[in-house]
């Protein structure tokens, strides 16, 4: 994850608290998404950002998850998200970014 | 799943653009407090 948006976050944690934030990724695999949820969760993994060993505990979704979609009008999902929602491995993205979910501190 | 809280969008550039799914929170009635498009190359 992006040095600056890793410092963004850890700011916007200590303003809001930790449980006012949901983070929504867009990763286009399982494996970065798994990495992204990571980095909000238990911290990030490669020790070079601002959340290295910040075990922030987010709430974290990735936009193709079920959670997500069934929260947005259709005709908007469509638009905004529906070809890449064929394109990419949503299954294998869902569980990636659940099973870290799960491993919520 | 949106209420009461302060929405981060972190979007890839190869994936799901962060406007994209900034746009399907704000319509669903979230707020929006960060959102980017990554691009790991």
């Amino acid at each position: 994850m992006d040095l600056s948006s890793q410092e963004t976050i850890k700011r916007l944690a200590d303003e809001h608290g930790n449980e006012q934030l949901l983070v929504i990724l867009g990763a286009p695999d399982a494996e970065s998404a798994e990495i992204a949820a990571e980095t909000v969760v238990l911290g990030d993994p490669t020790y070079a950002g601002a959340l290295a060993e910040a075990q922030l505990g987010l709430s974290v979704y990735h936009a193709l998850e079920e959670e997500f979609r069934s929260q947005i009008d259709d005709d908007v999902w469509e638009e905004q998200i529906g070809v890449m929602a064929d394109v990419l491995e949503a299954e294998d993205i869902s569980a990636a970014v659940k099973g870290m979910r799960e491993q919520k501190p | 799943m949106f209420e009461s809280k302060q929405v981060i969008v972190l979007g890839e550039r190869d994936g799901i653009a962060g406007p994209a799914i900034a746009a399907c929170v704000k319509s669903a009635g979230g707020n929006v407090v960060f959102a980017s498009t990554e691009c790991f190359v």
